[in-house]
Parts: structure tokens; C-alpha cells; sequence
């Protein structure tokens, strides 16, 4: 909404310029930087193997806020909190199905982790669904203005992590071991988990099917008609209450079995939402808000950035090089590297 | 004034649901009251604490409460009309008090009297929340309000700007707080206008580039600066000390002629240059509020396009607005660096979200309601303290706010103009002339 004022504020030439030499500043300083650190070649391969891994929970959860800004244009502050209980879910349900009985094998460990992403995805799920209740739809009712809702959900987020921490404790809590980790191959020196391979396989067939799931289906085409126009959909027979709180589902669906994914690599604890969220939500940004494919190659650039940018530096920088990146970005290309497409805000 | 519409407080009450939905709502809170008061579970056990108190007898207790508060509002939902013609009288009595010409003096005078003479009644725990809590939130909550609720700028990274006064009291004072130390050491008042200009500078890099970006995009730019900060903060051991922050800045000292007093560690005295000072701050917002920067900035909040198609500096105001919030922080930052000890751990992002929470629960926009915001979320917080375990108390926090955005949205103490937005949008949007008609009477 601000364009007068920003065509007004950057002439193309003026832009042009100032691109062109943050580019090369940033180029230089990279080349220095890599120069002067002696990386190796497979040390360069492991960081990006696990920079796509990062980068892959990353865009799981980035979905949760992408979908949920294209149908109702807010930030979901809680979203983290969704994740945080998929991962309590998912964790309780491999717990119970594991008991006592010690590392499962072969198809065992399978079903367990299966059992394990759907009661995280359940558990999301639910969660979402409690959020949209009682945190959303009151205000919605009442026409409340947009930072209403923010600190509402702020409210909730607050609400539910410290009360997960009452119950569930405020130490990490592991998950069980549901299969014997090792490598399985080498990529020119980068060793590729069978743990890595099944994260990034399973978020990868996660956003394969949303992608289908929003472009080709009814219920998508719902979806992206109450993200384009709320109030013209609904005239147009679209149920947009309904459409709204599917959303949210489909949301913390992806958000828990994500959390569970993220509980087997670093545990699951109370507070554990907060930092992937955050960064999450930087990677829809970064990809383009309300964009599906824009949250996945976010994830994705964020991942590798974060982790090359923490090797470089020191891995405490990780955050301040993620957050430098998006502003960086932002500032270049305002609406993200593939731009706002699904909820154009009005 | 007595054009205005009411405030909308029936409107929670008139969206009746079914009785039926009602119980089962009020049900499903009692389970959740139960989780909440229960035992807690630990990490080893992490479902004790849910076995504990919900597949417990103890749970009948909170289900049996549900019922009754059902069938108290049944009753109520009977008696609403009597109800509201009390209601009505009162706030016609009130009113008509309160506009009386020359009560408005009187009733700040009140005021004044009272944030003097009560923190001298109180105990010295609570007298030391009352200016680490309450009084320095309810500074920064001012200068919060000018970001939020004037420009209406999302600023999720405002706790940054109180770091930076902090450290830079730090820097200009001591010469054993930091690693480094300015050159010319400084008695801590004279850093006040330093760190001041320090916190504009910093808002203004910040926002030169960022104010262009709508609305989302500038709280998730703020946020990360925000982060920043801190991490920088945690990190940079060669200027900030790290992790271990900032020990041993000088208390605050006045020199001038006669008068020779030193601040110690006694919490009082703090108070009451907080009080000083947050009279100072309210007075000049208030005369922002009126300026025509103020309508101004009230036109971007309103409509960004519209202002600036009507000749408001847009860019300008917004960046005025951000300094202004951030050199408000950083004098807080000042006051609370030369009374105590602080780390990184002080500048999280929760802080913001506090002095956020604050501002939106106080009454955005309104200087009364924010201070008053600060006193009650604080008040609970510390009285909290003694009841639930110290974790715990966020459970309740979180809560609150919930509960606040559902039943008041517009805070306790909203801006007359506020109110009228809110209930206009909650009226399906009436005409925009209404607003304008009352700002005339207003002003």
C-alpha cells in the first residue's frame, strides 16, 4: 500500500546503484571471509547437507504462517506453540508404542515412526484447531482490529508453553531411539544419515502434497479464493468460517509432525518453539509471505545461509546472520525473493 | 464529549450462544483452570502432572464451579436489562463529575498525590518492583505508545533501544562496568541526553531503511533487530562484558552548589525520578498528541495513502515517531543501568513483548491507560509472585491477556478515539465523518 511513496523514495537509478554495490561489499566479504577460514571441500558439502535439513523443518513449519497470512492476513504468533505439542505428541506416542521393549528393528521402527509423525501431526492438529477457537474466532466475531489479534496470540503463546512446561517439565525430554542411525552414503565427502535422509525425505513429501493439495483440489481452490478476496468468495458460495479453520488444521497437521521430526534430532521442551518459529516465519518472509513455494525456498536458503554464515563465524552469530539476511533481503525486494502470491493483503 | 457513542462493552454480551455451547465452554475452561492450579509434572514423569490433576478427584471441584457459574449467568442473561440501567447510571453520574470544568486538574493532582504517597506504605520487595517493574515499564511503555499507538507502528525489537541506553550508560560513566570506556567519563545525569541521541540515532538507522515496509515486515524487521541486539550483546565479549553484563555503573549523583545528593541503594529515590520523569514525558506527549505532528501521525495510522496524498510527510512523521519511542527507551535504559546490575538476559525478546503487552492492555494511546497498564500487569505479576510458583505465573499472564483481547480489546483505559474505531469496525464500519465529528468535540 505504501508504493507512491516508495517509487517516490528509491528512483531506479539511485536503487540500481545502491543494489549493485551491497552486492559487491557482501561478495567481497564472503570471498574474504571463506578465503581466510581454510574450509574444505567436504566440510563445504556436510554444511549444506545439513543446512537442507534445518532448512527443511524450516519450511514445514514457514507453511503453518504462510497459509494462515494468505487466508486471514495476520501473523500467527503461536504457531511455535502448535509445534511445540506436535512434538509432545508425537513424542508420548513413540514413548508408549516403544515401552520398555528397547530399539525396534526393521519394519517395527517404521510403523513406529509413522504412528509417531501421525499422533505429532494429530497433536498439531488439535492444538491449532483449540488456538483458532479460542484465541482467534472471539475477536473475529467482534471485528477486532489487527493488533488485537497479535496480542492475543502473543497471550496464547505465552499462555500455552508455560503451561506445557507446568505439566510436561521444563527440562528437554528425548525422544525414544525408533531406529539405529548411521550413514548410509557419502556425497563427495558428506555424510548423509539415514536420520538426516528420512527428515528431509519426509518434509519433502509433506510439501509435495500441500503443493497438491492448494493447487489442485477443491478445497485448495477455496483456500486461494478466500487468501485473493474473503469477502467476494464467501458471495461466490466459499464457506470462508470453514475455510479458515481447515487452514489452521492443515497448518499444525504439518507444524506437529514437524515438531516430532525436530524432537528426535534436539529433543522436546517446553520453549523449544520459539527459536524454529521465529526463524520459520523468516523464512516465509524471506521466500515471499503467503507464497507456498516462496515458504519452501526460504526454509531452504535460510538453512544454508544460517549454517555456512554459523561456521564462518561462530555458531552463537547463526540468528543475528539469519535476521541480517532477511533484512537485507527485504530491503532489496520487499515482498520477498518469489513475492507475495497466494494473499496479496489488501 | 456527551455526542460520542459508549464505549462497547455490551458487545460481548450480545453475541448469546446457546446455553448448551455455554456449559460446554465453561467445562472446558474448569479442565483447563485444573491443569493449571494441578501438581506439575517434571521431566521424567511428564504426564504426572496432567494424571494429577485431571484423572483426580480434585477435578469434580472445578467441574461442579463450571456449573454453577453456568447457571449464575443463566440468571444473569435474565437480569440483563436491569443490569444495564444500573451500569448506565453510574457512568452518566461518573461522567457528569468528571466534566465538570476544572476536575480534570483536580483529578491529576489526585493522582500525583497518590503515586507519591503509596510505594512510602509499601514493603521494600514491592518497593523495589515498583520502580524496576512498574516504574521503568511504564516509561517504556510511553514511549511505545508514540510508536504504537500514534503512528501505529508495529515495533516488536523496542526493548533494543532500552539496551543500547543501558550499555552506553555503561560506557560513558564507568571505567570497570565494560572491557572498554570512553575516554572522558561522565556523571551519569549528563548521559541522560547522551544515550538519548544515541537511541534517535539508532532509531533512525533502523527505521530510515525499514519505515518503508508495510506493517508485518517492519514488526519482523524490528523483532530481528531485537534479537540482535541481544545476541551481539551476549557475544561481543571485547565491548559488552558478554554473558557476565555490566557490573558496578555509578548511582546517580547531583553536584551543584548547595545541593549534594547521591542515589544508593535505597529504591525510593528512584521512584521518584521516575515519577518526575514519566510526569515530564507525559506532559510532552500529550502536547505531541495535540501538535500538528500528532494529526499527523493519527492520519498515518488511519490511512497511510490517504495522509500522504494529503500532503503529510509520511516517511518523516514515522521516523519522528521511532526516534521519539527510542530515545524514550534508552533514558529508561539510562536510569535502569546506573541502579542495578544487568546482562543481555534483561533485553529478551519477552521484554518487548511485555512493554507491548502493556501499551495494547493499558489503552493504546492513551497516556493513562499505558501507565495504568503498567501498574496492573506488573501489580499482578508481583502479586503472583507469592502465590503461584514463579514459572507458573506466565501461565496466568498469558491467560489475562487472552481474556483482556476477548471481553476489552480496546484496554482498560483506551483513548477516547481508540474506542470509537473499535466500536465502529464492531458496527460493521459506519462512516468515517463519525470519527472526524468526534474529534472536533473532543479537542
Amino acid at each position: 500500500m505504501q508504493l507512491p511513496q516508495a517509487v517516490r523514495a528509491h528512483s531506479p537509478t539511485i536503487r540500481i546503484v545502491v543494489t549493485a554495490v551491497a552486492v559487491l561489499l557482501v561478495v567481497a566479504g564472503l570471498t574474504k571471509i571463506v578465503l581466510d577460514s581454510n574450509l574444505t571441500w567436504s566440510q563445504f558439502l556436510q554444511l549444506t547437507v545439513d543446512g537442507l535439513t534445518i532448512g527443511a523443518l524450516y519450511a514445514v513449519i514457514a507453511l503453518g504462517y504462510t497459509l494462515v497470512y494468505g487466508v486471514l492476513q495476520l501473523i500467527n504468533f503461536a504457531h511455535s506453540e502448535v509445534f511445540m505439542f506436535g512434538a509432545f505428541g508425537g513424542l508420548f506416542a513413540a514413548r508408549w508404542v516403544v515401552g520398555s521393549s528397547g530399539l525396534p528393528r526393521g519394519a517395527e521402527s517404521v510403523a513406529y515412526v509413522a504412528f509417531g509423525l501421525g499422533c505429532g501431526a494429530l497433536a498439531g492438529a488439535v492444538a491449532a484447531f483449540l488456538l483458532e477457537r479460542t484465541a482467534y474466532r472471539p475477536l473475529r466475531k467482534r471485528k477486532a482490529p489487527r493488533l488485537a489479534y497479535l496480542i492475543s496470540a502473543i497471550g496464547a503463546s505465552l499462555f500455552a508453553s508455560n503451561l506445557a512446561g507446568k505439566e510436561f517439565g521444563r527440562q528437554n525430554v528425548p525422544v525414544p531411539p525408533l531406529f539405529t542411525d548411521g550413514v548410509l552414503f557419502r556425497v563427495g565427502g558428506a555424510e548423509v544419515t539415514l536420520q538426516t535422509l528420512f527428515i528431509f525425505g519426509t518434509a519433502g513429501a509433506m510439501l509435495i502434497l500441500l503443493e497438491r493439495l492448494v493447487n489442485g483440489t477443491r478445497l485448495g481452490s477455496g483456500i486461494r479464493a478466500v487468501a485473493q478476496d474473503a469477502d467476494t468468495a464467501s458471495l461466490m458460495g466459499v464457506d470462508v468460517e470453514r475455510i479458515i479453520v481447515v487452514t489452521f488444521i492443515i497448518g499444525g497437521l504439518l507444524a506437529g509432525a514437524g515438531g516430532f521430526l525436530y524432537a528426535i534430532v534436539f529433543n522436546a521442551s517446553y520453549n523449544m518453539g520459539f527459536v524454529p518459529g521465529v526463524k520459520a516465519f523468516t523464512a516465509a518472509v524471506l521466500g515471499g509471505i503467503g507464497n507456498v513455494r516462496g515458504a519452501v525456498v526460504g526454509g531452504l536458503v535460510l538453512g544454508l545461509v544460517e549454517n555456512y554464515g554459523g561456521y564462518l563465524t561462530q555458531a552463537s552469530y547463526k540468528d543475528v546472520i539469519a535476521f541480517g539476511v532477511l533484512v537485507m533481503v527485504l530491503l532489496v525486494r520487499p515482498s520477498g525473493l518469489l513475492g507475495e502470491r497466494l494473499g496479496r493483503a489488501a | 464529549m456527551t455526542v460520542n457513542a459508549p464505549p462497547s462493552s455490551s458487545a460481548s454480551s450480545t453475541a448469546v450462544s446457546s446455553p448448551l455451547k455455554r456449559l460446554g465452554a465453561l467445562l472446558a475452561v474448569s479442565l483447563v483452570v485444573a491443569l493449571m492450579t494441578g501438581p506439575s509434572g517434571d521431566s521424567p514423569t511428564p504426564l504426572a502432572g496432567v494424571k494429577g490433576s485431571i484423572f483426580d478427584v480434585r477435578v469434580f471441584k472445578f467441574l461442579l464451579a463450571a456449573v454453577v457459574i453456568w447457571a449464575i449467568t443463566l440468571g444473569y442473561a435474565r437480569l440483563q436489562p436491569q443490569i444495564a440501567e444500573r451500569r448506565a447510571a453510574v457512568t452518566t453520574t461518573s461522567r457528569r463529575l468528571f466534566a465538570r470544568p476544572g476536575s480534570r486538574p483536580i483529578t491529576y493532582l489526585l493522582l500525583l498525590v497518590l503515586a507519591i504517597i503509596i510505594p512510602l506504605q509499601l514493603s521494600p520487595a514491592a518497593q523495589q518492583a515498583a520502580v524496576t517493574d512498574v516504574g521503568i515499564y511504564a516509561l517504556l511503555a510511553l514511549g511505545l505508545n508514540v510508536v504504537i499507538g500514534y503512528a501505529g507502528l508495529l515495533d516488536l525489537g523496542y526493548i533494543a533501544f532500552y539496551a543500547i541506553g543501558a550499555y552506553a550508560t555503561a560506557y560513558f560513566t564507568s571505567s570497570r562496568a565494560l572491557p572498554t570506556h570512553s575516554s572522558v567519563l561522565f556523571n551519569p545525569f549528563a548521559v541522560f541526553p547522551i544515550a538519548l541521541l544515541i537511541a534517535a540515532l539508532a532509531g533512525v538507522l533502523l527505521g530510515g531503511p525499514t519505515l518503508r515496509l508495510r506493517g508485518d515486515y517492519l514488526a519482523i524487521v524490528t523483532l530481528g533487530f531485537g534479537e540482535i541486539v541481544q545476541k551481539v550483546a551476549n557475544n561481543a565479549d571485547g565491548f559488552t562484558n558478554g554473558s557476565r553484563g555490566a557490573f558496578g555503573v555509578p548511582k546517580l549523583s547531583i553536584h551543584v552548589g548547595p545541593i549534594n545528593y547521591r542515589w544508593g541503594i535505597d529504591p525510593l529515590p528512584y521512584y521518584y525520578l521516575l515519577v518526575v520523569l514519566i510526569v515530564l514525558v507525559m506532559l510532552a506527549f500529550s502536547a505531541l498528541e495535540r501538535s500538528r505532528i500528532g494529526r499527523g501521525l493519527a492520519a498515518i495510522r488511519e490511512d497511510e495513502v490517504a495522509a500522504e496524498a494529503t500532503g503529510v510527510p509520511t516517511l518523516r512523521y514515522k521516523l519522528l515517531a521511532f526516534s521519539i519511542g527510542a530515545s524514550t527507551s534508552g533514558i529508561a535504559g539510562v536510569i535502569f543501568a546506573t541502579k542495578q546490575f544487568f546482562n543481555p538476559q534483561t533485553f529478551s525478546l519477552q521484554a518487548s513483548l511485555l512493554v507491548l503487552t502493556i501499551v495494547i492492555f493499558g489503552g493504546m494511546g492513551s497516556l493513562f491507560g499505558v501507565v495504568l497498564g503498567a501498574i496492573v500487569i506488573q501489580g499482578t505479576f508481583f502479586f503472583l509472585r507469592d502465590v503461584v510458583p514463579p514459572n507458573d505465573r506466565y501461565i496466568y499472564f498469558g491467560a489475562l491477556i487472552m481474556v483482556m483481547m476477548i471481553f476489552r480489546p480496546q484496554g482498560l483505559l483506551p483513548s477516547r478515539r481508540r474506542s470509537q474505531e473499535i466500536a465502529l469496525a464492531e458496527s460493521g464500519g459506519a462512516s468515517v465523518e463519525m470519527l472526524s465529528a468526534g474529534t472536533v468535540v473532543e479537542r
